[in-house]
């Protein structure tokens, strides 16, 4: 059962314009809900003081305006109260389901520079890992290191494979990589440390669109293989 | 009415003071590397405080003015001999190199009106990592045409006193340009710290580092001894902020700045308080900073004295607007 009456392992000031509280130094998906639920109920208050509200895998971070005349240089504590506040609420799961993303996949070999190496590692087949990967049934963790940019657990432990020792320099938007227990679609081309095994033709993130992230934190997400034919098409 | 781009500078991009709320889908707020700069030159030509202005960053842009305009520098001082930290009245035709910087290494450039330029996700700064926002999410270019949304606000230029060659006698302060270097920069101690060797927390506030070559408004590089973890455990990647130092297994600390992550799984070794950051952007890449422990009390004061002055420079500018 989710455990609700969790309590924060430390609340460390991120400079004096935000706090991180957090819960686990380790990642634990139940603790990840909860973190996303009482991320949820911080933001539905929407308190002037309050900048943003980031959950990330094992805490939450408020970034707090330091020129709020009720804060006034007490940012840590206003953060520690407002979640102790919310604590005492019950969090309980949402009744709403969560929404459910259908990505498709190109995991054609121009579209997946490191498969092969990831067959390799894992004793699996290009194609195994590809069908591995798009059987999956996966939720997004956390949203950071750049815009759009989801980390999505829920990767079949068959795929697990560490970070490339060296990261690629440039990867394309859209890719679909592996690393550890979790993919990851790279929203623009960026340098990045994760095995590559397919590309999306979505676009990840679009500052023009009334939602500009394409992904949520606590999304269900499903990946699907399309052919290099269907990418193009889908390609605008 | 507009500005034309003759020289591009090294990069020149339109910047305010950022886009909040959105660092739950990634994006930073981004925005000025030194606001308090930003905030000065806005008030010099009459503009609210959140009107976009040009960044203007260690080689600056040579611009063509069509018409008329009130314009204000501040910040780092450049070479070109436009007179900084007041406001001008650039004549129509009149063409303008803002040279080298001297002393700091990003000034700001504001037009009385402000820039036609259109927000983005709540904000006209410009996002380089993202390519938008600004102007078409680029640095400006040679051969760009920089509309201005209310020229007739120059005409403000009139109300000021002037002596007989037509200036303002006054200026104002530069708040946040070093005096000498190594700068003085303020930090909580990270998250992490603790897992840093003695030997490196001791030469974290002991070292005189240098900006490298690789810094951009993403991040700064810090050259100077190799900071080694008395454990290296892998980190959970957690929430960042504009100031957080973070350590790379190379070693080497990596000051996050306005346009940085929003997350990241190298550990943080300290945190710069939000009053320094200004100050540290006004270094260019061969600067150098030492870095002195506080506590969230003292964070509050130097920003409180950081705010004041500049509230006192607002005010002084205000007087002379007659407001």
């Amino acid at each position: 059962m989710a455990r609700t009456t969790l309590r924060p392992l430390a609340i460390i000031p991120l400079g004096d314009c935000a706090a991180y509280i957090e819960f686990s130094d380790k990642l634990d998906l139940e603790v990840n809900a909860v973190v996303q639920r009482l991320a949820t109920v911080i933001q539905a208050r929407e308190l002037s003081w309050i900048r943003d509200v980031v959950p990330a895998l094992g805490g939450l971070a408020l970034h707090i305006d330091p020129d709020h005349p009720g804060v006034d240089g007490d940012s840590l504590q206003w953060a520690a109260n407002i979640v102790n506040e919310c604590l005492k609420e019950s969090l309980v799961e949402s009744k709403k389901m969560p929404r459910l993303l259908d990505v498709p996949v190109c995991y054609a070999p121009e579209f997946a520079p490191d498969i092969e190496e990831v067959a390799n590692r894992t004793g699996l087949s290009a194609e195994e890992v590809a069908r591995r990967h798009a059987a999956g049934d996966y939720r997004v963790l956390m949203i950071g290191f750049a815009p759009g940019h989801a980390y999505i657990g829920g990767l079949d432990e068959k795929l697990s494979v560490p970070r490339r020792a060296s990261p690629r320099a440039l990867v394309a938007a859209g890719a679909v990589a592996i690393a550890n227990d979790q993919t990851v679609v790279y929203p623009y081309a960026i340098s990045g440390g994760w095995s590559v095994i397919g590309r999306t033709p979505l676009t990840i993130f679009d500052a023009g669109r009334a939602e500009p992230s394409l992904f949520a934190t606590g999304d269900r997400v499903r990946f699907h293989a399309i052919s290099k034919e269907e990418f193009l098409e889908m390609q605008v | 009415m507009s500005i034309s781009v003759l020289r591009p500078g090294l990069l020149t991009t339109f910047q305010d003071h950022g886009r909040h709320g959105l660092q739950h889908v990634g994006l930073c707020p981004g925005g000025a590397m030194d606001p308090v700069a930003l905030s000065l030159a806005n008030a010099l030509v009459g503009n609210d405080a959140h009107e976009v202005a040009l960044e203007m960053t260690v080689i600056g842009p040579e611009l063509s003015f069509e018409s008329d305009t009130l314009v204000a520098i501040c910040g780092a001082e450049f070479k070109g001999g436009f007179p900084h930290n007041r406001p001008v009245l650039a004549p129509a035709g009149s063409r303008f190199n803002v040279g080298r910087a001297l002393r700091g290494a990003r000034a700001y450039l504001a037009v009385a009106g402000g820039f036609a330029i259109e927000p983005v996700l709540g904000s006209r700064s410009t996002f380089l990592p993202g390519g938008f926002g600004g102007l078409e999410g680029r640095p400006l270019r040679h051969g760009d045409v920089l509309p201005l949304r209310n020229p007739s606000a120059s005409a403000r230029f009139a109300s000021l006193k002037k002596t007989r060659n037509g200036s303002v006698r006054w200026s104002a302060p530069p708040l946040t340009l070093p005096d000498r270097e190594p700068i003085v920069v303020h930090v909580l101690e990270g998250q992490h710290y603790g897992s840093f060797e003695v030997n490196a927390q001791r030469l974290f506030f002991d070292a005189v580092w240098r900006i490298s070559p690789e810094s951009n408004r993403m991040g700064f590089r810090l050259a100077g001894p190799t900071l080694v973890r008395a454990q290296d455990d892998e980190i959970l990647s957690g929430p960042t902020c504009l100031g957080t130092v973070q350590v790379p297994a190379n070693g080497v600390p990596i000051a996050l700045m306005a346009d940085h992550q929003t997350t990241g799984g190298y550990p943080r070794i300290a945190e710069i308080v939000s009053a320094d950051v200004p100050r540290l952007a006004q270094l260019a890449p061969g600067g150098t900073v030492h870095f002195v422990g506080c506590d969230l009390g003292m964070a509050a004061q130097l920003r409180h004295h950081m705010k004041e002055r500049l509230q006192t420079a607002l005010r002084g500018i205000a007087w002379n607007f007659g407001q």
